[in-house]
């Protein structure tokens, strides 16, 4: 790995500084590439070294009018020379390609932060659909911020001059034009960009030249003008050694489930219907076949259930994918699974809600539905992945409690996870767990519904096992011979043995470990893709000696068999949560301790301020 | 049942009996009902098929008939209301070596189910579906069906259903089904052979069986499906032959522009040649669609197979695009998975 060289090149007048940590965000219409700026800008960071975290942000409209508010497509990210967990509270650096990005973002960026606005977008019909009277560009109101007005549509198509391509296609270049000027003023190469062009656009020459020529172009301005008069360093992290890549929620669970798969030696289904944002899963997963993947584009959530249940009936790894909307069309057949004590395992990527919601906002509000939207008495076992590349760890985990224990597991992620990215150490496989599977072959003995003593689970029997023919379904199982049955006794017993085999999934996960002191005056419990923020908050007020720590749930049904101890150890528990209090409630309700949630149902993460903030009022 | 012979793939399979096919569970349908008859033929026809019987899986919603899984003694799922398809879809995929079969009923599969039940038939996925319809519901004790007539008083309906009815067969051919059939609980000889044609068949494969419910809705076939007047009743399709009917078999199908018409041969003129001649193996299912909307009193009711064509089936069009897969990108290797796209090492030394 090359350390970010030195610009030796750079011209004297040009000062070079040093900075820890950086947060940019480019903003601009969603026709104006920005995600694929943002993603540009993250994978050369990455190969630099440093340590990243990522915040895509984009309309639920596909194209909304050009230039409306309801258009404008955002993605921050962080860059640090030291370990980050969150895409950074407020973006130092906003490069806002139009009126109506400059409208949507302004308010985030910090105060005397650095502004990059394309002055060519500031016409009159564009300040309009932005709805400002008059051009902040020009009414003084931007004086809070350190301002670099730049023609970017020009310059763009100035340095395009030798590319053979029509108008529109060159103006769509200043994407790269506004990267390259970032790359100069954080002192990234622009190699791996190019390299990337040329990869992507090598059947279309002319628009990888135009594209490159764009992304130079971006850099050379910035070096040979004097706009800006520093430029900035970052340098690599002091991440741990080992191999790393870039990767998002989405990406990780994708092939976290496919390796699953692999460690069980048993193919992999995947039933899904569109829906955003998980169906980057179905995508991914449909890209690799060639691992026995099995993808099912079903013509409801139902149906992609139902073939995910009738796969693993038939010996396969039965997968769905959906998000809140599409969990409660699946309700009734988790049920079934439950019943049928069969192994699915069912991804929920959250996103805002109720009914449609926010489709492309991330929240956390499914986890009650995870654990009681079915009829009756109907016990999953919940996970929930921290990170982005924690998707991965939590989708084998999914698998292995799902097949060891004969029970649908729902994996509870979300929009933030599932589209945020960041640096993943690439496990070796020998670091994997494996993943027994046992399929029932034996004859003699044969009882649907005779269990494992440990783990209560039943055995796996496929069709295609002669002698072993037997009918399962929907109605209460007799216990052991699994046949139909009314009688109320084996009702009750059968009811309550559903519940024990889930609660006995915990004997089976590691123990709940807390951050910072043991125990003392705040304890702040969270789940899920909370825990940059938590972790971050927490570790910056113990740096700043406060006695406050913190612990992170991934199992959420069971929890971790200390958990009651755990909070017990705290005067205070603060649960933060992207909804109204629905872990607070479980914890409340399981533990009789006084948690207190602290709620945020904006579509977006919590910055770390807020955690801290909230934190400072219980010490 | 011990007696061993050679199966069509070669190997040595133990001979069933229609016996190795009755489990061990009681049948609970009404005593009566027309459900004991499409059992008796499915497990009658079983044996014939070569096929051993941990190979076979019957898959059902809800409603009466889908306890049928429950008497066959294969693997069995009964699963929930009108989601048959979804369940047989994820079996028959996951594993294509197995002979998978949907039970479903007029409610199950035109009303909650419809969904699954046209997308299913509409992949061509090869499976094979039998609509039991008895034009009620049965389970729930007594409301109207999507395939109840027009008007009919129920305990849901006391002023009389004001929903139209839908014709099962059109709804079947207009998902591209490739083969479609037709019987009646009351001729069993008739039902067993379109069951074995069913079985055979490469493909979605669709069979309703009008079926009597002597509880809720007693007689509402036997118009046309009573024996003594089945024959003036009710027309068998048989491939390349022309459509006759009757019990002195003289009467026939004869296609009037887009019309059918009924006729009688020998009477003004009418020969055989005039008659509309089954053709099964049309590319295009709209003759099929013709018959499939003769309803009696103005027509015989068409029983036999309406359609038999083939495409391949979206099990093996699936399998097939995994071995392409692997073919062009190698069988998949998971270190190589992990470590793809754009890596950087961190040394020891930071
Ligand atoms: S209710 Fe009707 S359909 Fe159901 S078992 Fe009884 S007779 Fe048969």
């Amino acid at each position: 790995m090359d350390t970010p060289k030195l610009k030796d090149q750079a011209t004297p007048r040009h000062q070079l500084e040093e900075l820890d940590a950086v947060t940019i965000r480019f903003a601009g219409d969603s026709g104006d590439g920005m995600q694929l700026t943002g993603t540009q800008f993250t994978a050369t960071s990455a190969i630099i070294g440093n340590d990243i975290s990522t915040l895509p942000d984009f309309p639920a409209e596909i194209r909304a009018p050009a230039g409306s508010l309801p258009g404008v497509s955002g993605y921050q990210l962080n860059f640090s020379s030291h370990d980050i967990r969150t895409p950074g509270d407020e973006p130092n650096v906003l490069v806002a390609m139009n009126p109506a990005a400059l409208k949507m973002n302004l308010k985030d960026l910090e105060p005397g932060g650095i502004l990059v606005v394309n002055t060519d977008a500031f016409v009159e019909s564009n300040l309009r659909k932005a709805a400002y009277e008059t051009n902040p560009l020009e009414d003084g109101s931007l004086s809070g911020y350190r301002v670099f007005k730049l023609p970017i549509t020009s310059l763009t198509m100035g340095a395009l001059e030798e590319a053979k391509l029509p108008h529109k296609q060159m103006e769509r270049c200043k994407n790269f034009y506004a990267l390259g000027l970032m790359y100069w003023l954080f002192d990234r190469p622009l190699e791996p960009t190019l390299k990337w062009i040329d990869q992507k656009f090598s059947k279309m020459p002319e628009v990888a030249l135009a594209n490159k020529l764009a992304v130079k172009a971006g850099y050379n301005y910035a070096e040979t003008t004097e706009i800006f008069t520093t430029h900035y360093r970052v340098v690599k992290s002091d991440m741990k050694p080992g191999k790393y890549r870039n990767i998002t929620g989405n990406e990780a669970t994708a092939i976290g489930f496919i390796a699953a798969s692999q460690l069980a030696g048993r193919p992999l289904y995947y039933g899904s219907y569109p829906i955003t944002p998980a169906s980057d899963v179905l995508h991914e997963l449909s890209t690799h076949k060639n691992f026995g993947v099995k993808t099912f584009q079903a013509e409801d959530e139902i149906a992609a259930v139902g073939a995910a249940l009738g796969a693993a009936f038939a010996g396969n790894l039965g997968l769905t994918g959906t998000s809140g909307p599409g969990l409660a069309l699946k309700s009734e057949f988790i049920g079934l699974a439950v019943m049928t004590e069969l192994p699915i395992v069912i991804i929920d990527v959250q996103r805002g809600g109720p009914s449609t919601g926010l489709p492309t906002k991330t929240e956390q509000a499914d986890l009650l539905q995870v654990m009681f939207g079915r009829n009756s008495e109907c016990p999953v076992a919940v996970v929930a992945p921290a990170t982005p590349s924690d998707c991965f760890s939590m989708a084998i985990e999914a698998f292995r409690i799902a097949i060891k224990y004969m029970t649908p597991v729902v994996y509870l992620s979300d929009g933030y996870l599932g589209n945020g990215s960041e640096p993943w150490e690439i496990p070796s496989i020998e670091s994997l767990p494996r993943i027994e599977v046992k399929f029932r072959t034996e004859k003699a003995g044969f009882y649907p519904y005779l269990r494992d003593e440990r783990t209560l689970a039943r055995p796996w029997a496929i069709p295609g096992t002669p002698g072993l023919e037997h009918r399962i379904g929907g109605l209460e199982k007799q216990h052991i011979t699994g046949n139909v049955n009314y009688d109320p006794d084996n009702h009750d017993f059968m009811v309550r043995l559903r519940a024990e085999k889930v609660a006995r999934i915990a004997q089976d996960i590691p123990l709940l470990e807390v951050s910072g002191e043991p125990e003392g005056k705040v304890l702040v419990l969270g789940w899920g893709s909370t825990h940059g923020a938590i972790t971050t908050a927490t570790e910056q007020l113990r740096a700043k000696g406060t006695s406050v720590s913190s612990a992170h749930l991934r199992y959420l049904n069971p929890f971790p068999r200390n958990l009651g101890e755990v909070l017990s150890r705290f005067e205070t528990v603060i649960v933060p949560e992207l909804n109204l209090g629905q872990l607070a409630l479980l914890v409340r309700a399981r533990f009789l301790v006084d948690a207190i949630s602290f709620s945020k149902v904006k579509g977006l993460p919590f910055k770390v301020s807020e955690i801290v903030k909230k934190i400072n009022e219980y010490l | 049942m011990s007696e061993q012979t050679l199966t069509t793939n070669g190997k040595i399979a133990a001979t069933l009996t229609r016996k190795d096919f009755v489990s061990d569970q009681d049948v609970r349908w009404c005593p009566g009902c027309g459900d004991y008859s499409i059992l008796a033929q499915v497990q009658k026809v079983m044996p014939d098929l070569g096929i051993p019987k941990e190979k076979i899986v019957f898959v059902s919603g809800i409603g009466c008939s889908s306890r049928f899984p429950y008497y066959m003694n294969t693997y069995g799922f009964h699963g929930i209301h009108g989601r048959a398809p979804t369940l047989a879809t994820g079996i028959k995929t996951a594993n294509p070596e197995l002979s998978v079969w949907v039970i479903t009923g007029d409610g199950d599969a035109l009303s909650i189910g419809g969904n699954h039940f046209i997308h299913a038939i509409r992949r061509n996925l090869d499976i094979k579906i039998i609509l039991f319809n008895n034009r009620i519901y049965g389970l729930t004790k007594g409301q109207y069906s999507p395939t109840s007539e027009f008007g009919k008083k129920t305990k849901s309906s006391p002023m009389g259903a004001i929903d139209y009815p839908i014709n099962p067969l059109s709804l079947v051919f207009a998902s591209e089904a490739t083969f479609v059939a037709r019987s009646i609980d009351t001729d069993p000889k008739h039902l067993s052979s379109v069951v074995e044609r069913l079985a055979r068949h490469k493909g979605s494969a669709f069979l309703e069986v009008y079926q009597n419910c002597n509880i809720f809705n007693d007689g509402s076939h036997k118009h046309f499906s009573e024996r003594e007047v089945r024959d003036d009743r009710t027309v068998n399709l048989e491939q390349g032959k022309p459509l006759i009917f009757g019990k002195d078999r003289n009467k026939g199908i004869r296609l009037y522009g887009v019309k059918p018409e009924v006729v009688t041969i020998g009477e003004n003129g009418v020969t055989v040649d005039d008659l509309l001649v089954h053709d099964e193996t049309a590319p295009e299912p709209n003759l099929a669609y013709i018959l499939g909307r003769m309803q009696y009193p103005e027509f015989p009711v068409p029983i036999g197979v309406f359609r038999a064509v083939h495409k391949p089936t979206y099990d093996a069009l699936l399998d097939e695009q995994v071995s392409a897969a692997v073919t062009a990108k190698g069988a998949g290797n998971l270190e190589k998975l992990l470590n793809s796209g754009e890596t950087w090492v961190i040394g020891p030394d930071g």
